[in-house]
């Protein structure tokens, strides 16, 4: 079995948190519990103020094994607004990361 | 396996539940009669499978403890908190009774019915309304009329029609249609797309579109996401839009970057307006707004040179000092540059195949229920007299005129309300205590709600419980496509579909005979328009767009004739052209041109009331977890945004003592509310940013706490009486200054 897990071109995030809820919902986590996490970066040049979000994989995820193994994507990667997220076996991912944006490959389990 | 016996129902969101304007294809599970998960639908061509976190927390909302489930009578005091249970038929006989009864002594126009936001609830309240006979449909405590209705009044007045950034919206491939193309340069105008579906709006359509190459003009007092990512940002002072938009203008006309062909062909009034706008050079309009005066140059190039572009704007235009014109200075922006109606322009909006689900104008009122009614009705419309646009444009009250008439109670008194999926007082109402107090006295108010709110708690007497999406049928033709919404479970404890709820009443409380005798006869009635029916749309995944041909899908129908009721090329307006010069402005006695009007209190107007308040406040920042003042009891979304947080610079704050995280003070000449400070660079140093509509559930619900709404509610530092000339736009929830206040020791 490849190794699966998740691309995030973070580029695109716009921090909406459909993720996070989206998570949520599909285990219905209790309050804390949550399988992805978005954070704020907040950084600035000299002329300009920057915002980004970047969504990381916590302990929690397991990268919705009951949705994939039914042939469907993971709950975050189907809900994510920005469709900035995409499931798969790491090495496709590293391979398609190649022409991303800028991003970044989680394999939380 | 469990999962076998789950079963799926494709249905469209948009009322509560996730709350939003938006339009969203959904799959809804239900197994055992209860919804355990909401997902967005992959084959609607609105989300394409996407969701947003209001919409994937349906659930938990659906099934909340705190949801009131039942009718109930107040039994102490209003504000008490003291509540009975009661049936259905004691709700309705109560109902028809006291309506019944002031209908008799006051008239049936003393009894107000009022809704928030724009979703299906339009449809319903307004039919409730004319079987009843009022005219005062009515947004209460909306200061201006500041939500869309301002951008629409001037969008009719210019165009004849409604226009929207073309994002391929109107068509089934979307993406894929050949006939489409994405707009070179998209003007973000004062608006956060990424917080949610503004105005029927997916928001993040734009980000489809710049990874399709679009690139970004973002007008906006904060750096975001987006001011990050675009090509120019001009970072105004707030309330200073209507003066870039002139200076734009006065860039595009002087340079002669129009589109020529366009101008001659299908405007009118460019002399007019070329002159108008001699009076709005770079220079002056970089001294009003605080943006360097190269930066409007640029963008007004940028804008002008590429075509196709488009402009995607937000509410602040609508509550500028004078609303409807600013909306009016931004259209002809997209007009004289031609972008009306063409693949990524921004193209005429219309109701898909014509069907009216929510009769914004008083053209679809008049379509509904007859020019007769509606010209009766307007002879006592509260504030339709002061305000021939809002008289002539919509049917609607207007909200500054009602707050007066309910105080001194000329020229006829206010007797009731009806009150439904609202908070008045701690949402859109500004300076919600003034509501309160000339609430309070009326004789009679219904809420139909789901959840106890400031706004039920304080003003109630019977409290009908509504259901979500979920739960109900309705239909959506709020552009395109025209949808509907099925059932997917029965309405959790005895709540009932507004649509219901309104029926029946109407049948009760009607003056001509209703000639519905269930929802869906009406839905169907309704969906003749598109030539179809509930049954047809459900069988076919809940849309459809109109076919080819149909006046109500782009391209270019000024050219073809699809606009106009006479059937000839042009726009619907007086002179059949597109008018810089607004001829309905004219008879409307206002001015033909757009105009800059500085905000009534600023540093520029009031220096005075500066030196003591030396912060621009703008309220009304939105969060992508809540709709307005809703969802704050819900825990997924709740723990995503705990607190109301206000944006404060990295370096004023600094300047004032203030850390991140730590509770201060809002305060101005009208009161003083308590947010947790987001100490942050992406604020401008002398603006302050805060979230609207905040309550806290969890606590106290009984007067006066009433859920923290005296605390928490920004709308505590607005008032009302300051609208346009028009009756639109001039409130203080954009611009008004304010001052930051240590709470000492940090705690509250």
């Amino acid at each position: 079995m490849p190794r699966n897990g998740l691309l995030i071109q973070y580029e695109w995030c716009t921090g909406c948190h459909a993720c996070e809820v989206a998570c949520k919902q599909e285990h219905n986590f209790s309050d804390g519990m949550v399988g992805i996490r978005v954070d704020e970066l907040v950084t600035t040049s000299p002329d300009k103020v920057h915002v980004d979000f970047v969504p990381i994989t916590t302990r929690f995820c397991d990268l919705c094994a009951e949705r994939t193994g039914r042939g469907e994507s993971p709950a975050c990667v189907k809900h994510c607004q920005a469709t900035c997220m995409t499931y798969g076996p790491v090495t496709e991912l590293a391979k398609a990361m190649e022409k991303q944006p800028r991003s970044s490959i989680f394999a939380p389990k | 396996m469990a999962k076998s016996k789950e079963k799926t129902v494709i249905s469209t969101l948009w009322s509560a539940g996730c709350g939003s304007h938006g339009g969203c294809g959904c799959e809804i599970f239900v197994k055992d009669g209860k919804v355990t998960r909401v997902e967005g639908d992959k084959n609607h061509p609105f989300n394409q499978g996407r969701l947003c976190a209001k919409g994937l927390a349906i659930p938990q909302y659906m099934y909340h403890p705190d949801r009131v489930t039942h009718p109930l009578k107040r039994i102490g005091e209003r504000g008490e908190g003291k509540w009975q249970r009661i049936t259905w038929d004691e709700a309705y006989d109560t109902i028809e009774k006291k309506m019944k009864d002031i209908r008799t002594k006051y008239g049936a126009e003393s009894v107000i019915f009022c809704q928030g936001t724009g979703r299906d609830i339009g449809g319903p309240i307004t039919f409730l309304m004319y079987a009843y006979g009022s005219p005062n449909w009515v947004q209460v405590g909306l200061a201006g009329h500041a939500c869309y209705t301002p951008r629409l009044g001037a969008m009719f007045a210019t165009q004849g029609h409604y226009s929207v950034l073309d994002a391929s919206q109107f068509l089934e491939k979307r993406y894929d249609s050949p006939e489409w193309t994405p707009p070179k340069y998209i003007i973000l105008w004062a608006q956060n797309p990424a917080a949610g579906c503004h105005d029927g709006f997916f928001g993040h359509w734009i980000i489809d579109l710049m990874k399709r190459g679009s690139k970004l003009i973002v007008i906006d007092p904060r750096s975001t996401w987006f001011t990050s990512r675009a090509e120019v940002h001009l970072q105004n002072r707030p309330g200073t839009d209507g003066a870039i938009a002139l200076g734009m203008l006065n860039v595009i006309i002087n340079e002669g970057i129009y589109d020529k062909k366009f101008v001659d062909k299908w405007c009118y009034g460019f002399d007019e307006l070329k002159k108008r706008v001699q009076d709005y050079p770079p220079e002056k309009v970089a001294e009003i707004s605080w943006v360097p005066k190269e930066l409007i140059i640029k963008a007004a190039r940028l804008f002008a040179k590429n075509k196709p572009s488009a402009i995607q704007w937000g509410e602040p235009v609508d509550a500028m000092p004078a609303g409807s014109v600013v909306a009016q200075a931004i259209n002809h922006l997209w007009a004289i540059t031609g972008n009306v109606d063409n693949p990524g322009g921004n193209v005429i909006a219309r109701n898909s195949h014509g069907v009216t689900t929510y009769p914004f104008s008083s053209a679809e009122l008049t379509k509904l229920y007859g020019a007769e009614l509606v010209k009766k009705l307007n002879e006592k419309r509260i504030g339709a007299n002061d305000y021939p646009m809002i008289k002539g444009f919509r049917g609607w009250v207007q909200p500054d005129v009602l707050i007066e008439q309910m105080e001194t109670g000329k020229p006829y008194p206010v007797k009731g309300a009806w009150i439904q999926t609202s908070n008045i007082i701690g949402g859109q109402a500004a300076d919600p205590r003034r509501h309160l107090n000339a609430m309070k006295k009326l004789d009679f108010i219904v809420c139909v709600d789901l959840f106890q709110t400031p706004t039920t708690m304080a003003l109630a007497d019977i409290f009908l419980p509504a259901v979500t999406i979920c739960e109900k049928e309705s239909f959506r033709s709020w552009w395109q496509p025209l949808g509907v919404s099925v059932k997917a479970v029965e309405g959790v404890g005895e709540s009932k579909s507004d649509w219901e709820i309104n029926l029946e009443l109407a049948k009760r409380l009607a003056t001509t005979p209703i000639k519905y005798k269930t929802v869906r006869e009406l839905i169907d009635d309704r969906l003749k328009d598109g030539n179809t029916n509930f049954e047809k749309l459900k069988a076919k995944g809940c849309w459809e767009f109109p076919p080819e041909g149909h006046n109500t899908r782009p391209y270019y129908r000024y050219d073809k004739g699809l606009l106009r009721a006479d059937g000839k090329p042009g726009f619907d307006t007086p002179t059949g052209k597109l008018e810089l010069y607004s001829k309905r402005y004219e008879e409307w006695g206002l001015d033909p041109l757009p105009y800059y009007e500085e905000p009534k209190e600023s540093p520029v107007s009031s220096p005075e009331l500066y030196k003591k308040y030396p912060l621009i406040l703008t309220t009304g920042r939105r969060s992508p977890v809540f709709f307005h003042s809703e969802h704050r009891m819900i825990p997924w979304l709740r723990e995503l945004d705990p607190y109301p947080m206000v944006e404060i610079n990295d370096k004023t704050a600094e300047w004032l003592g203030i850390s991140n995280g730590e509770w201060v003070y809002i305060e101005n000449t009208r009161g003083r509310v308590k947010f947790k400070a987001k100490v942050t660079p992406t604020a401008h140093p002398r603006v302050v940013t805060a979230p609207h509509g905040w309550w806290l559930p969890e606590t106290d619900g009984k007067a006066p706490n009433l859920f923290g709404t005296w605390d928490y509610n920004i709308n505590n530092l607005t008032s009302m009486g300051n609208q346009g000339k028009s009756g639109f736009g001039g409130t203080n929830y954009r611009s008004s200054l304010c001052r930051i206040v240590k709470i000492k020791g940090g705690k509250e």
